[in-house]
This record gives structure tokens, C-alpha cells and sequence, in this order.
């Protein structure tokens, strides 16, 4: 996050990441503004240009996103309240690294072997199962999703080189 | 009474075979998704969606509506066994509800809890019955301007009377609003904010972006507390519920009270979240006992659960009659008319009767189908709960990613759903709102295009905004609205010896 990592900080305060999220709804308004000006904010002999009600929107949001930046940087040193403790970061990196890494496999490999990887990291790291009751569930949920969308609601999933090669 | 033949129309239309069958799958779907952490109303819906697509639109909607009441009745079954708020509407139940489980009370508690919600969504379909109708048909007369001002009155309502920071509440409708406009202009043809990606042609789907925010947001969430349930079991016997009907005769009163004030905030963009809190304060206040509520009052669990089912159901209200979505998950819904090809709002009562009435009719057999399952199936429910989150955890990721790609085929989709769960997680922490910023996203394009229309019509004057008492009235009740926290901050500012404020207006987390 926004601060030096220190093992022994008891938690991230929430002062960083709130001006980082206000800054960035900045910089999505600027884009808002400048694409808005490049269509054009006026009028046409048809009416509004395409660029008039997002314009609007883009300065709504830039001053609202100001507004937030500026009242977090002047109350900045006084500012105590707590994003989260560091071990629940860490619980929360221990799941958004895997989802990451899943979205990654499924351009890949396809859905089935990627939720397949996914559950079995799950349940044999974080749930400790034995091997058996793991590969049950992990096979088990991406075969019947197969069933549900594949075979009954006619709904195509996401196939890698190893679906292709079993012919499907 | 033509609403009472419509509606027997209506019963004629959901009482069919498929459509009971609908029912059922519905309801069972919904406490499912209810029961389950990161899976909720919205996005379980958003998930279904594209299930239905080849299906006919009013058992479409019939089963999407009724895992709608599915997922308010599951809510309460983990607040009151488990202490865990399945859904944000039932963190109030949590209050009461887990005390009186463990002084092994839970029986009781479940099903005032259900009972409560089925009475609550009750008088809600009662409402929407006879006033749907008659809003609709008041609606018809609607111009751009006036169909502008009620949307502007939505989003200005969200501002003032959220909970959240206003800044905040602003940012997040705008970055709503502006995603919305991505894409090509259906006016004009032109692309918009699509920067040469061709994959932004299309603009965001909002579907994508509920299972992302609610999914995935959610699960990461979930995932700080490191969860391990531990939680009561419970078995609901008939006797149990016959003692706990008798008992709750008693507070007809308190109903009363709390259906009002769901019905009200679930017509007015409140939702079903604030209106539970908000009914449990005013139970605590009016009781003769406020100091037992928080250790196991039956009113702490009737409240909440009253008016949070109440509002879930009056939010369609709107939906239906005006196109404006009360709720996130009406909104979800209002996105599947429109994926359907039905235009929701008032047009709808006259050209889509059996779709509208089928709708209404199912609403009440969704609730007596739902207070039944509910009723004599908790133990599965509570069983399933048992089941650690290291399993149910990946098992909803791999769901919400099947439900995100299956919307357009679209691997790119996907990976916006992971953008908008961190998104989710980090507007959660920060105390955005995320309602508004759904609610933007499914409206844009309609209150872009009424607005456009009106200063077509006006020639670019604001003045078409008071151009009528009706339109006048709206648009002044929504500014006033919108500069409401800044009263409450200068009353906060001046006269700080005259009692704490009732809102909190502090910028910030």
C-alpha cells in the first residue's frame, strides 16, 4: 500500500488509499472531460452533441473526487482511521492473487481445467483436505457446471487446447 | 376494480405448470444464494441472467423475482444461526436474531423471522397491486422533462439521504453515469471514451460490473475476517411456529410500522438495507423495554426482517410503473425487460398486461412458496453453511466467472469483473456507496436520452425543468434533496450546543 511496509505497524491506515482512489476517479474524469471535448459539449443543428451530458458528468465528478482528495489531505496528520490490520491484508492478497492468476488461466487453458486448479489450490492449501475429497470437488463442480450450460442451456464456456484435444 | 380481473389474469398466467415449476426453482435458488456469502440477491440474478435468455419473458422474470424473495428470506437464516449478515439487509437480524439462538431460542427466531418477511412483502405486493396501476396510468402523460426530473429526483434522493459521505455518494453515481456513456452514442452514432479499445465499443454492461462489485468484492471481503463458521443448528417444528404465530399477533402494531417504513424507503431509492436499520431504531425507541433489544427481543428480529422484505419488494414498484429501479437487484431485473426487449414504465401495463400481471400474481405465490420452503428446510440450509469457506469460496469464483463470460461470450468481460471486484472491495472499505454507482450504470442511457430530449424540446433552457407544477415540483424536491446534508452539516456547524445531529456529514472514511 501507500506506506513503507514495517512488520511490526499494527495496520494500514485508510488516509493512502483514500486519496489514491479520489485521484484515480480524478484521472477517469479527466478522461470523461478531455474524450467529451473531442466530440463536442455544445450544440449541433440536430440538437445536443454527443459530448454534452458526459460532460456534465465528467466535471460532476471531478469536483466531487476534489472534494474528497482535498477534505482527506487537510485533515491528513490528525486522519487515524484504519483501512485494515496487516494479517487481514494478507488474507485478502491470499485470495486476490489466485482469482488473478485464475482470470489468467482461463484465457489460457479454458474454465474447466483453470477452476479445476483453482478449488483444488483452495481446499489443499487454505482447507487442508485429503487429496481424494479435493480432486472429488474440484472435478466435480466444473463437470456439472459442463452439464448445466454446455449440455442443457446450450451456453458455450470457454475451451483451452486440452477440451479441443478430447474433441469437444 | 379492473385491478382485480387484471390480477386474476395474472394468477391464470403464473399458475401454469412451468411456471409454479419456475417458482420453485426460484425460491430454492434464491435462499441458496441467500445462505451464501458473496453470492447475493444482485449478482445472483446478474449470474442467471443470461440462463434465461431463451426464455419466455414471463417465466423469465417470474423465476428471477422469485430468487429476489429467495435470497430475502436466506439472509436471515445465517444472521440468526451463524451471526454472519448473509445480505446487508439483514445485518439488523444479527441484533436480536443470534441471542436468541444461542439461548437456543433459534426455532422461534427463524420463524418470526420469516414470518415477518412474508407479512412484510405481503402488504408490499398489496401496495403494488392497487397503486401500480394508477401510478402507470399517471405516468403515461410523462414528457422527457417529467421522466427526467423523477430521475434526477432517484439519483438526488441517493445523495441526501445516504448514509454514506455525499462526496462519495456523488462520485460513485457519476463514475456510474460516465461508464454508462462509454461506447457508441445511440443518438448520434459516435463513439465515446472508447480511446481506440475496441472491446469498448459495446460500453460497459452493468451486469458485469454487479457481479464484480458484489461478487468478487464480497468474497475479498469475506476473505479479511479469515471466516470460520461456527454456528447453531436448528430444527423448526410445527408447534414451535403455531406458539411464535400466536406470539407475534401481539405486535401487529410493530408490522404496521415496519411495512411503512419499508414500503417508503424501498420506493424511494432507500433499498431494503437502510429500512431494516431504520425499523429497528424505531422499534427499540417506541418499545417499553429498549435496554433488553441487542440480547434477544422478538421485535429486534420482527423489525428489520418486516421492512427490509417489504421494501425488497416495494423497490419493483418503481421499476415497473416509471422504469426506475428501487434497488440494485431491481435493477438487475429492469436490465432483464430491457435484454428481453420489454421497455419498462408505464407502457408496460397497456402493452405487456399478461407479462405485468403474470409479475404481480407470482409475487404472492413467491412468498407463500417461499415462507413454506423456508420454514421446512433450515436444517439443509444451516448444513450447507457448515461447509468451510475454503471450499465455497473458489466454487463462487468459478460461478461468478461462468456468470460474467456467459453474458457476452466475452473472455474481456471476465477480466472486467476481476477490475470491478477490486473496485467493489476497495469502495466497500472506503464507505462508497455501491448502489448508486449500479443504479447510474443501468440508467445512463435513459436519463442521457430524456435529458437530451428535453432541452431538444427546450432549445437548451433549464427552464423546461419548472416548465409545469408537475415537472416544477419534482425537480425543486430533488434540489432540495441534494442540498439537504449541507443543511444538516450547517445545523452540525451553528448550533452545537442544541443536541448531536441526527446525520453524521463528515467527509471521508
Amino acid at each position: 500500500m501507500s506506506e513503507p511496509a514495517r512488520s511490526d505497524a499494527p495496520a494500514v491506515r485508510a488516509r493512502g488509499p483514500e486519496a489514491a482512489l479520489a485521484v484515480l476517479l480524478q484521472a477517469i474524469a479527466t478522461l470523461v472531460i478531455l474524450d467529451s471535448l473531442r466530440v463536442g459539449v455544445g450544440w449541433a443543428d440536430d440538437g445536443p452533441r454527443s459530448g454534452y451530458f458526459p460532460f456534465i458528468v465528467g466535471v460532476l465528478l471531478l469536483a466531487s473526487a476534489t472534494w474528497i482528495l482535498v477534505s482527506q489531505l487537510r485533515r491528513w496528520r490528525a486522519d487515524r482511521s484504519e483501512f485494515a490490520e496487516r494479517a487481514q491484508l494478507r488474507q485478502v492478497m491470499s485470495m486476490a492473487v489466485p482469482i488473478t492468476l485464475y482470470v489468467g488461466a482461463i484465457a489460457v487453458v479454458g474454465l474447466y481445467l483453470a477452476s479445476i486448479a483453482l478449488i483444488a489450490w483452495f481446499m489443499l492449501r487454505h482447507g487442508r483436505y485429503r487429496v481424494l475429497s479435493t480432486a472429488a470437488v474440484s472435478v466435480g463442480v466444473p463437470l456439472l457446471a459442463f452439464l448445466v450450460f454446455e449440455r442443457w442451456f446450450l451456453v458455450p464456456l470457454p475451451k483451452g487446447p486440452v477440451e479441443a484435444l478430447l474433441g469437444f | 376494480m379492473q385491478e382485480l380481473v387484471d390480477l386474476a389474469n395474472g394468477f391464470s398466467v403464473a399458475l401454469t405448470l412451468p411456471n409454479l415449476g419456475f417458482i420453485a426453482i426460484g425460491i430454492v435458488l434464491g435462499v441458496l444464494i441467500g445462505v451464501l456469502p458473496g453470492l447475493g440477491g444482485a449478482n445472483g440474478v446478474a449470474i442467471l441472467l443470461p440462463l434465461t435468455f431463451s426464455m419466455n419473458p414471463t417465466s423469465a422474470i417470474i423465476m428471477l423475482s422469485c430468487i429476489y424473495w429467495g435470497a430475502l428470506f436466506g439472509g436471515a437464516i445465517t444472521s440468526i444461526l451463524f451471526n454472519i449478515p448473509g445480505e446487508p439487509w439483514s445485518v439488523a437480524t444479527t441484533f436480536d436474531g443470534h441471542p436468541m439462538a444461542q439461548q437456543g431460542r433459534a426455532a422461534q427466531a427463524l420463524t418470526a423471522a420469516f414470518t415477518s418477511s412474508f407479512v412484510g412483502a405481503l402488504f408490499a405486493v398489496l401496495l403494488i397491486t392497487f397503486t401500480a396501476p394508477l401510478l402507470a396510468r399517471f405516468a403515461l402523460k410523462f414528457g422527457p422533462a417529467e421522466f427526467f426530473a423523477v430521475q434526477l429526483l432517484t439519483f438526488c434522493s441517493f445523495v441526501g439521504m445516504s448514509k454514506e459521505p455525499p462526496a462519495k455518494t456523488l462520485a460513485a453515481m457519476m463514475l456510474g453515469f460516465a461508464l454508462a456513456a462509454v461506447g457508441m452514442d445511440s443518438v448520434t452514432g459516435q463513439l465515446r471514451m472508447t480511446y481506440g479499445v475496441p472491446e469498448l465499443l459495446k460500453g460497459f454492461d452493468f451486469l458485469i460490473a454487479v457481479i464484480g462489485l458484489f461478487g468478487i468484492g464480497e468474497i475479498l471481503l469475506t476473505m479479511e475476517e479469515g471466516l470460520a463458521f461456527k454456528g447453531r443448528s436448528a430444527k423448526i417444528t410445527l408447534g414451535v411456529v403455531l406458539r411464535t404465530w400466536k406470539e407475534l399477533l401481539a405486535h401487529w402494531v410493530l408490522f404496521l410500522r415496519s411495512t411503512l417504513i419499508g414500503c417508503w424507503m424501498g420506493i424511494t431509492p432507500g433499498g431494503a438495507t437502510p429500512a431494516s436499520f431504520m425499523s429497528y431504531g424505531m422499534a427499540r425507541r417506541m418499545s417499553k423495554h429498549p435496554e433488553e433489544f441487542g440480547k434477544g427481543r422478538l421485535e429486534g428480529v420482527v423489525a428489520p426482517e418486516t421492512a427490509a422484505h417489504a421494501a425488497g419488494t416495494a423497490a419493483l414498484l418503481p421499476m415497473l410503473t416509471l422504469g426506475i429501479p428501487g434497488s440494485p437487484t431491481a435493477a438487475v431485473l429492469l436490465g432483464g425487460l430491457l435484454i428481453w426487449g420489454l421497455q419498462p414504465g408505464p407502457m408496460l401495463f397497456v402493452e405487456q398486461k399478461d407479462f405485468v400481471w403474470g409479475l404481480i400474481a407470482s409475487m404472492y405465490l413467491g412468498n407463500v412458496v417461499g415462507l413454506i420452503v423456508v420454514l421446512t428446510t433450515v436444517p439443509w440450509w444451516a448444513a450447507i453453511l457448515r461447509i468451510p469457506f475454503a471450499v465455497i469460496a473458489p466454487v463462487i469464483i468459478v460461478i461468478c466467472a461462468i456468470g460474467a463470460y456467459t453474458v457476452h461470450s466475452s473472455m474481456f468481460d471476465v477480466v472486467l469483473m476481476l477490475v470491478f471486484g477490486v473496485l467493489g472491495y476497495l469502495f466497500k472499505k472506503l464507505k462508497y456507496p455501491l448502489a448508486p454507482l449500479v443504479l447510474a450504470l443501468v440508467l445512463g442511457d435513459m436519463a442521457e436520452a430524456s435529458f437530451r430530449q428535453a432541452m431538444l424540446l427546450s432549445s437548451g433552457s433549464l427552464g423546461i425543468f419548472w416548465s409545469n407544477p408537475l415537472v416544477g415540483s419534482l425537480t425543486t424536491l430533488a434540489l432540495l434533496l441534494l442540498v439537504w446534508p449541507l443543511v444538516g452539516r450547517a445545523r452540525a456547524a451553528f448550533g452545537k450546543g442544541g443536541g448531536p445531529g441526527k446525520r453524521p456529514v463528515g467527509l471521508g472514511g
